[in-house]
Order: C-alpha cells, then sequence, then structure tokens
C-alpha cells in the first residue's frame, strides 16, 4: 500500500473474490513447492531422462516459437493491414487451435503430416521424412498450438499502432516492405515481444497434442510434460521435482524477459 | 510543372483545383468540407475518382510512393522510434539514398528550420512547435513537386504558430513547387495563400486572391473567418464589418432596413474590442469598446438591437463565378 487512495476504500465486493483469484493461481503452486523434498529435486536434476526432456523442451520451445514468429508475423500483418477477400473467416479459423483440445489437435496432424496423411505420404514419398515420433514433429505440433496465440495478438499490436504511420512512410516513398521493416514492426515490437514470450510458453506446457502426434521417445520426442506425466504413473515424487524443475524454468524466463521486453506502457 | 486536379469522392467531394509553380492554395472550409479529403486523396491515402494532372503525370494512376509529394499531416506522424534526424533522412533513404548522405540531407533541413540541434531527439521529446518543425523539413527534405500541409498550426500555442507561420512563409516562397495548405486560420490563409479556395460541403463555393475573398466572402464560414458580416439579399451579397455596427438597448429610430433584433450569445475580447456573437433573425458579429459593453451590460441573454448604416455595407454578386473574375 503506498499511501492513502484518495478515491477511497476499495470495496469488500471485489477485494474478496481478488483475493480468492489470487489464491487459486498460487495456492496449487505453493503446495507443490511445499511437497517437493530437496533431495528429490537434485536427484532429477541429475537424471538423464530429466536432462534430455529439459533440453528437448527448451529447445523445440524456442523453435516453435521462431518459426512461429516467421510465418505468424507475416499472417498477422495481413489481417491488420490488408484488406482481401475471406479475411474474417480466416481470423476465424486462426484461433480454431486455440480452442481445440490438445488431442484433437494431435489427431488433425496426424491426418496431416501422418505417415499416410494429406501432405505427409507425398512429403514421405518424395523425400523419404515424415515429422511422426521425430523431434522435427514435436516442433510441427508446438507451432500448431502456439501459432494462434502469436498471431492473434501480434494482430491486435498492429492494430492499435495504427496504419497512419505506414501512411506516412508510403508519401516518403517507401515501399510497403520498407515500411514494414522500419516502421510497422519497430512501433509493434513491445507487442511482438510479448507474443513471443506467449508462444514460447504455450509450447513450453504442450502436452496433448505431441503426445498424440509424436509419442514418448526419450531424447528424441519426450518433453518435460511427457515425461512428467509418465514419471507421475511410477514415481510422485520425482514427478513432483521434475514440476519443480518446470515451475522454475518458466518463472525464470518470464522474470528475465520482463524486465527487458514486457514493460508496456 | 502545372496541378491540375479533378477529384471525387462519391457522396463526399467534387472539387477541381489549379496551380501553377509556386502558388500556394489555401483550402478553407468548415469541418467536413472536404479539405483534408481532398490532401490525402491527392497523397493516394485515400481513395478518389478523377484525375490529379502534375506536371503531366497523373497522381491517381500512381502509388503513393511513387507520387513525390510532400506531407506535413496535422498530427505530423512523425515515427516515434526514430531521432529527428532519422526521421528527415527517412524520405532520402527510402528513394535509394546512402545513409550518409541521407542524414546529410536532413541535417541541412533541420537547420534550416532552425531545430538542428534537435537532431538526436525522439519526437516525444519535441514540443508541438518543434516537432512541426521537423514535419516540415521531412516533407521538403525529398524535393517533392506537391506539398501538402494539412492544418500544420493547429494544436499550437498561438505565439509559437505564428513564428512557425512566418517562417514557413518563408520556405514557400523559395520552394519551387506547388503548396496546397489545409486551414482552419483566416491567417494562414490571408498571409501565406496566393490564391484561396474554400470549399462547402465537398465543392468549390469561391476561387480568388486572399484579398478578394477577404473582402467580398460568398460563404458563412469565410465571413467569420474573415471576422465580415455577411447578408444574403437575392443574388447579392451584402458584407460589412463588425466594427460598423451600432449596439444598442433600444430600438434604434433610423432606417428600418439595416437594424436587427437579437439575443447576445457570446463575448470576448478581439483586439482593444470586445467582440459580441448576437443571435435573432440574423447571426451577427459586432465590436464595441470595452466601456460600452460594462455601459450597456452586454452580458449573454442581453437582448439588443444592432444597426449599420448603409454607407458602411458593400454589396457584391453572390455567384462564385462572377466573384472570381
Amino acid at each position: 500500500m503506498t499511501g492513502r487512495d484518495p478515491l477511497g476504500r476499495a470495496p469488500w465486493i471485489l477485494v474478496v473474490p481478488a483475493v480468492l483469484g489470487a489464491g487459486v493461481l498460487l495456492v496449487p503452486l505453493a503446495a507443490m513447492v511445499a511437497a517437493t523434498d530437496p533431495r528429490g529435486l537434485a536427484d532429477a536434476l541429475a537424471s538423464e531422462a530429466a536432462r534430455d526432456a529439459l533440453w528437448l523442451s527448451v529447445s523445440t520451445s524456442t523453435a516453435a516459437m521462431l518459426v512461429s514468429l516467421v510465418i505468424g508475423l507475416p499472417l498477422a500483418w495481413l489481417l491488420a493491414r490488408v484488406d482481401f477477400p475471406g479475411s474474417r473467416l480466416v481470423r476465424a479459423l486462426v484461433i480454431v487451435p486455440m480452442v481445440l483440445p490438445p488431442v484433437v489437435a494431435g489427431i488433425a496432424l496426424r491426418s496431416a503430416f501422418g505417415r499416410s496423411g494429406l501432405i505427409g505420404e507425398p512429403l514421405l514419398d518424395l523425400t523419404g521424412f515424415a515429422f511422426p515420433y521425430t523431434t522435427s514433429g514435436v516442433v510441427l505440433a508446438h507451432v500448431f498450438v502456439a501459432l494462434p496465440f502469436l498471431v492473434i495478438s501480434i494482430e491486435g499490436a498492429l492494430r492499435s499502432t495504427g496504419s497512419g504511420y505506414d501512411g506516412a512512410a508510403a508519401t516518403l516513398g517507401a515501399s510497403r516492405w520498407t515500411t514494414f521493416r522500419r516502421v510497422t514492426v519497430p512501433l509493434a515490437l513491445p507487442g511482438i515481444a510479448a507474443a513471443m514470450v506467449l508462444a514460447w510458453a504455450r509450447s513450453l506446457g504442450e502436452f496433448g497434442a505431441t503426445i498424440t502426434f509424436n509419442g514418448n521417445y526419450p531424447g528424441t520426442t519426450q518433453t518435460m510434460p511427457t515425461l512428467i506425466y509418465v514419471a507421475r504413473q511410477s514415481d510422485a515424487d520425482a514427478a513432483l521435482a521434475l514440476s519443480l524443475i518446470m515451475l522454475l524454468v518458466s518463472v525464470g524466463v518470464l522474470v528475465a524477459l520482463r524486465d527487458r521486453w514486457l514493460v508496456t506502457a | 510543372m502545372t496541378l491540375a486536379a479533378r477529384l471525387a469522392i462519391p457522396g463526399r467531394l467534387d472539387v477541381e483545383v489549379d496551380a501553377e509553380p509556386g502558388d500556394v492554395i489555401a483550402l478553407v472550409g468548415p469541418n467536413g468540407a472536404g479539405k483534408s479529403s481532398f490532401v490525402h486523396a491527392l497523397a493516394g491515402l485515400q481513395h478518389a475518382e478523377g484525375s490529379a494532372l502534375l506536371g503531366g503525370r497523373d497522381l491517381l494512376a500512381l502509388a503513393p510512393q511513387e507520387r513525390e509529394v510532400g506531407v506535413v499531416f496535422q498530427d505530423q506522424r512523425l515515427f516515434p522510434h526514430l531521432s529527428a534526424l532519422d526521421n528527415v533522412a527517412f524520405g532520402p533513404r527510402s528513394r535509394g539514398e546512402p545513409k550518409h548522405s541521407a542524414r546529410a540531407a536532413a541535417r541541412t533541413w533541420l537547420e534550416r528550420l532552425g531545430v538542428a540541434e534537435l537532431a538526436d531527439r525522439k519526437p516525444a521529446q519535441l514540443s508541438g512547435g518543434q516537432a512541426q518543425r521537423v514535419a516540415i523539413a521531412r516533407a521538403l527534405v525529398t524535393d517533392p513537386d506537391l506539398l501538402l500541409l494539412d492544418e500544420p498550426f493547429t494544436g499550437l500555442d498561438v505565439g509559437v504558430a505564428a513564428t512557425l507561420r512566418i517562417e514557413l512563409g518563408k520556405h514557400l516562397a523559395d520552394f519551387r513547387g506547388i503548396t496546397l495548405l489545409v486551414t482552419h486560420d483566416a491567417l494562414d490563409a490571408l498571409t501565406l495563400a496566393t490564391t484561396v479556395v474554400v470549399l462547402d460541403s465537398g465543392r468549390v463555393a469561391q476561387v480568388g486572391t486572399p484579398a478578394e475573398v477577404a473582402a467580398q466572402p460568398l460563404t458563412e464560414h469565410v465571413a467569420r473567418l474573415v471576422g465580415l458580416n455577411v447578408l444574403r439579399d437575392g443574388d447579392r451579397l451584402r458584407a460589412f464589418s463588425p466594427a460598423a455596427v451600432t449596439v444598442s438597448r433600444h430600438a434604434p429610430a433610423d432606417s428600418a432596413r439595416n437594424r436587427w433584433h437579437g439575443v447576445v450569445r457570446g463575448a470576448a475580447p478581439h483586439g482593444d474590442a470586445i467582440r459580441l456573437q448576437v443571435t435573432g433573425e440574423r447571426d451577427l458579429i459586432a465590436d464595441v469598446t470595452p466601456a460600452a459593453s460594462r455601459e450597456l451590460a452586454l452580458v449573454p441573454g442581453q437582448e439588443v438591437w444592432l444597426s449599420v448604416k448603409e454607407t458602411a455595407v458593400t454589396t457584391y454578386d453572390a455567384r462564385a463565378d462572377a466573384a472570381s473574375d
């Protein structure tokens, strides 16, 4: 509390549910921390399976974030700036994976990129490569679930900066590509950075689509969430320790990025 | 390089403007008259039908990037993430100049506008007048054939606007291209323009030199801008200065033609006088001395009689074409 609010006390009818809301978010995490045996944490960190899974999670999430950015930023720009037929439909479809149960997302990915899938089969015939059960498949699954979050939040950032500056750049002779690079993106940078963190976090927590599409192979497709799920069935303490590691990594990244990028007015 | 623009935006605008090199055309008119739409259409930021021939090239057939027009926006639209210098260098760089020569050109223009020492500041660190100077430098650095100024002094302090107006006048005198100046302010039109184009409801209501338009305004809006009372009398307009109006509390005894009954709606200082807004059978303005204003208790709500001597009234033809001859 910093001094008295000149408008008076916050009313109980708002404070009570607000405290309850914060509690619902924090209590389970605190309980998890309290229940974890610190020695178990060291053991978990020492295990090769955990380190592999953690590395795989972090690297595939980072890769998925970058892939999402490369294809998602142009898509968000198109939706925010170009009036093309069917743009409303495209915007609606982009959101669908956000509301799709992850298992369904995995099955959809299988239909498209599975060995006998719509794209997967010709791809396999042409190159001998197939996505399922590979690390690339993990990245693909992550992109599928993270991309909508990235596109929607970048589109919002692009809309809120408005097209007035784009118009000014055009009158100064800048092509649309130059304007995009030198004006549109720099102005939306805080929003783009926030969208990247959101996409990364969504990837890190991805479980359903990944395990449905890629199975659970240590070293290639076993990410932290899948490892925790498997460990939970045999050793609850190990699962707790692994969960705590994931919590620490997530919070660590959020804190590190918040100071640099996420301080938006 | 001449400009011959005939632009139409269905339902909103249908305007013809012609200009010679060196001309400064002031576009005046009430809000919604289409002034900004016309300028944005010339810049390519708004779709319009018709043609805009600038030195024989039809601007409407070109993308905004290829039109080589300079635009100063009402809200400046300086890129907030770039320094003043890089804002001005943006145009030359976008047109393919290397970074160092673009910056050298930008520095020269910042110097001409008197803001060279602010080159490294971001727009958020500039005052309104400074930002507008940078915006003018940014529009002129590319040496455009057509300079579009959309209410460049709106939102500035009165003193800042006055200084900038004088300086802009100097730059416009040196500028070989054509300038279109959208303005709300009679002073801009009268001091900077070579030609005044009055727009009303998306159409040209009057074209003339500043002196002609100020002496014989054809629209109520311009009459108010230049501070004249204008009354329509059939095909004729009758104009008289607010200083020529006599204000009294009781009906004057002289000729019935030039007297009106009304209620004071507003009173504000105007030079050495108090300018009264009076509404009644006619909406009129009248200047009285502060002493008379006190004596007659001319506060809003007061009923008054206004009269003017016939010798103080100028009568002229109401048709636009006749007035512009």
